[in-house]
C-alpha cells in the first residue's frame, strides 16, 4: 500500500549548499514519525517539499501517493505548520479559529466542538478573547497548532511546533498528537527537542541533507555504542572545562545538578583519572536518545 | 550579600485592562548571578522583563535595575543593561561583522573603541570566521551568539534573555550557554528565561511564576528537595503504556506519568519497592522494563509547581 507520507532520494540546492542529498523515508497512517537533525540538517527543506511548497531537483515528493504540489484531493488531506506561520495579526484567538473553521467549511458544531477542546488543551481558553499581536511567542505557537489540527487532516506536517511552548503545554499537546495518531493520522514532526523525539513512532536522524539513523527509539538505543556516565563532585565549571579538553568525551550535558557525559567506548579510565584530583567521579546511567543524537553528530562532523 | 543587588523587585504588578499579567513580584538578583525566571506561556514572564529593561511602567510596585528605578530613570537602566528579545532584531542581509559595528554604533562606540570592541566581540562568541558571512545564511543557533554579542557591545552589567535558545539544537544550546556563564563569571548578571529546563539547571537560583505570581524562587537543588521530595524511578522497556495505571496502585507509588519513551514514577523514598515495582510492570505486558533511580529534574519541579495551581481558578479577563 502506499505510505501516507513518501519521500524518495529528494534532493535540493540553493547555491552552493545542498540542503538535501538524497533524503529518503516513509510515513505509513497512524505512525508519529519523527525528523530530528542540528542547525541545517534540511528538516524545514523536506518538510516544505513534502507540502509541496518548492520543486526537487531529484527525487519524489508523496502525500497519500499524490504529488502535494497539485490541488483539490491532496490540498484537503494535508495540514501543514511551518516555522513562520501568519495568523491574523488583528484578530482574537477565538476569531482566528473561527477563520479557520471557515476556510475549511467546518459544519458550526463539529468547530465548537474541536474548538473548545483544542483550547483548553493549548491553555488559551482564558486567552480567547486577546489578540493574536499580544500573545507570547509560545502562545501564538499554541494558536497556529490549533489552526492547524482544526481541520483534522489526513496527514499532518509540523516544523518545530513546540518551540517557545512551555513544558507542561508541550506534554499536553504531545499527549493529543498521540490521540490523532492512534486515530489513523500519519505525522511528521521536526524538532530539537530529544525527549520528543523518544516519544515518536520512529525517528530518522537527518544531517546534511541524509538520514544518519533511523528506527523506533528504543530499537536505536540498543544500538547505541558509546557509554553514558553521570559525573557527581568537583566544582561544576572546572570538571566542565577539564572534561571539554578530552578527545574521548564525546558530550557533555547538564542532568540535575550533575554532568551527565558520553565516551567514546572503553575511555572510562582515562575520563575517570583526569576527573579524579577535581574531587568528581564517574557513575555509569542508562544512554538516552540525546546522548546518541550528540555522539553521532559529532561522529560525523569531525 | 554587601553589595547592591543588580536587580531588585518589589510588589512589581501590572495590568492590563482588568488582566493581571504580572502581580507582586519581590525578589533580588545578585551582581554576576545567573537567575533563571521559568513559568507557563502566559505567566507573565515577558511582562516582567519589559518592565525590568524600562519598555513598560509599572502599575504597581518598584524595580531597581542596575542602580536605578525602572520607573523614574528608564533611561539610566536602559544604558545600562543588554537585552535580547524573542524576535530576531539582526540585519539579516548585512554580514555578521557589520551587525556588530551598526549595534556598536548605535551604542554610542566609534573609531578604534568600536573596533576593538567589535574583535572582543567576535572572539568571544567565537564568531570570528563567520564575520563576512551575511547574517541571513547563518544556523539559528549561531545567529543567536550573535544577537547576544550585539547585546553586550556595550558592556552592560545586566543582560535579560528572553528565550534565546528557542528552537535552537542541543549542541549549538550548549554552545550558548558556555557564553552565558563566561560572562557570569567575569561579572555580568544575566536574567534569563527558558523553556528547556536541563539548562535551567545552570542557574544559581530560579524563580517560578504562576499565573503573573512568584510562587517559588531558590535554587534548583533546594526546589526539587522542596517541590519533589519523592525519589523518581525511569522505567524504560516496550509496551510500557498498559503499565501505568498497574504501577499507580502499588504501596509507595505516589505517581506514573510517560516521559520521552518511558515512565516516570515518584515513589515514597521510605516504602518504595523494587521487585514489586518490576512484577507489576511485567503482568502488565511490558517487555523487558528496566527501572532506574535518578535524581529529580527540574521539569519534575515545574510540573509540581504548575500543575499545583489549577488552569482557569484564577478570573479570566
Amino acid at each position: 500500500m502506499e505510505p501516507a507520507l513518501r519521500a524518495a532520494a529528494m534532493a535540493k540546492r540553493f547555491g552552493e549548499v545542498a540542503a538535501l542529498a538524497g533524503l529518503s523515508f516513509e510515513v505509513p497512517a497512524g505512525e508519529l514519525y519523527g525528523l530530528v537533525g542540528p542547525d541545517g540538517a534540511g528538516k524545514t527543506t523536506a518538510i516544505r517539499a513534502l507540502a509541496g511548497l518548492l520543486d526537487l531537483d531529484s527525487g519524489e515528493a508523496r502525500v497519500l501517493g499524490m504529488d502535494p504540489r497539485g490541488g483539490g484531493a491532496v490540498r484537503e488531506a494535508l495540514g501543514l505548520l511551518p516555522q513562520q506561520y501568519s495568523l491574523y495579526r488583528d484578530l482574537s484567538v477565538g476569531e482566528n479559529l473561527r477563520f479557520f473553521a471557515r476556510l475549511y467549511a467546518l459544519p458550526r458544531k463539529v468547530f465548537e466542538r474541536r474548538a473548545e477542546r483544542l483550547l483548553a488543551i493549548t491553555r488559551l481558553d482564558r486567552f480567547v478573547d486577546r489578540r493574536a499581536d499580544a500573545l507570547s511567542g509560545g502562545m501564538y505557537k499554541k494558536l497556529a497548532l490549533a489552526a492547524a489540527l482544526l481541520h483534522e487532516p489526513r496527514v499532518l506536517l509540523l516544523d518545530e511546533p513546540t518551540n517557545g511552548v512551555d513544558p507542561v503545554s508541550r506534554r499536553e499537546l504531545w499527549a493529543l498528537l498521540h490521540e490523532f495518531v492512534q486515530g489513523g493520522m500519519a505525522v511528521l514532526v521536526s524538532t530539537p527537542y530529544m525527549d520528543e523525539a523518544e516519544r515518536c513512532d520512529r525517528v530518522g536522524l537527518a544531517y546534511r541533507g541524509q538520514l544518519l539513523l533511523e528506527g523506533a527509539p528504543a530499537d536505536l538505543l540498543r544500538g547505541y555504542d558509546g557509554e553514558a556516565y553521570e559525573v557527581g563532585g568537583g566544582e561544576r565549571d572546572l570538571v566542565d572545562q577539564s572534561l571539554d579538553s578530552l578527545a574521548a568525551v564525546r558530550a557533555v550535558t547538564p542532568a540535575g545538578s550533575r554532568l551527565r557525559v558520553d565516551l567514546s567506548p572503553g575511555a572510562r579510565d582515562e575520563v575517570a583519572a583526569a576527573l579524579l584530583p577535581l574531587g568528581a567521579s564517574l557513575r555509569p546511567v542508562a544512554p538516552t536518545f540525546e546522548d546518541l543524537f550528540l555522539s553521532r553528530i559529532r561522529g560525523e562532523a569531525r | 550579600m554587601s553589595e547592591a543587588p543588580a536587580i531588585e523587585a518589589v510588589g512589581l504588578s501590572r495590568t492590563f485592562g482588568k488582566f493581571t499579567a504580572v502581580d507582586s513580584v519581590s525578589f533580588s538578583v545578585a551582581p554576576g548571578e545567573i537567575f533563571g525566571y521559568l513559568g507557563a506561556n502566559g505567566a507573565g514572564k515577558s511582562t516582567t522583563i519589559r518592565m525590568l529593561i524600562g519598555l513598560l511602567a509599572p502599575t504597581r510596585g518598584t524595580a531597581r535595575v542596575a542602580g536605578h528605578d525602572v520607573a523614574s530613570d528608564p533611561e539610566a537602566v536602559k544604558g545600562r543593561i543588554g537585552y535580547m528579545s524573542q524576535k530576531f532584531s539582526l540585519y539579516l542581509d548585512l554580514p555578521v561583522e557589520e551587525n556588530l559595528r551598526f549595534f556598536g554604533g548605535a551604542y554610542g562606540l566609534e573609531g578604534r573603541g568600536l573596533a576593538a570592541r567589535t574583535q572582543e566581540i567576535l572572539a568571544l562568541t567565537g564568531l570570528a570566521e563567520h564575520r563576512r558571512t551575511v547574517t541571513g545564511a547563518l544556523p539559528g543557533g549561531i545567529r543567536q551568539r550573535l544577537a547576544l554579542g550585539s547585546a553586550i557591545l556595550h558592556r552592560p552589567s545586566v543582560v535579560f534573555l528572553d528565550e534565546p535558545t528557542a528552537g535552537v539544537d542541543p549542541v549549538a544550546r550548549r554552545g550558548f550557554w558556555r557564553l552565558i556563564r563566561d560572562l557570569s563569571r567575569q561579572g555580568t548578571t544575566v536574567f534569563v528565561t527558558t523553556h528547556y529546563l536541563d539548562e535551567a539547571e545552570y542557574c544559581r537560583r530560579i524563580g517560578l511564576m504562576v499565573d503573573g505570581r512568584l510562587v517559588a524562587l531558590d535554587t534548583p537543588a533546594r526546589l526539587k528537595e522542596t517541590w519533589v521530595p519523592d525519589r523518581v524511578l525511569v522505567v524504560r522497556g516496550k509496551e510500557l503504556t498498559a503499565a501505568a495505571g498497574a504501577l499507580r496502585a502499588l504501596p509507595g507509588v505516589h505517581a506514573a506519568e510517560p516521559f520521552g519513551a518511558g515512565l516516570h514514577l515518584r515513589v515514597d523514598p521510605a516504602r518504595w519497592d523494587r521487585e514489586g515495582i518490576h512484577s507489576a510492570l511485567v503482568s502488565a505486558g511490558a517487555v523487558e522494563p528496566s527501572v532506574e533511580e535518578t535524581e529529580p529534574s527540574l521539569e519534575d519541579v515545574f510540573l509540581a509547581v504548575v500543575g499545583s495551581a489549577v488552569p482557569g481558578a484564577e478570573a479570566a479577563p
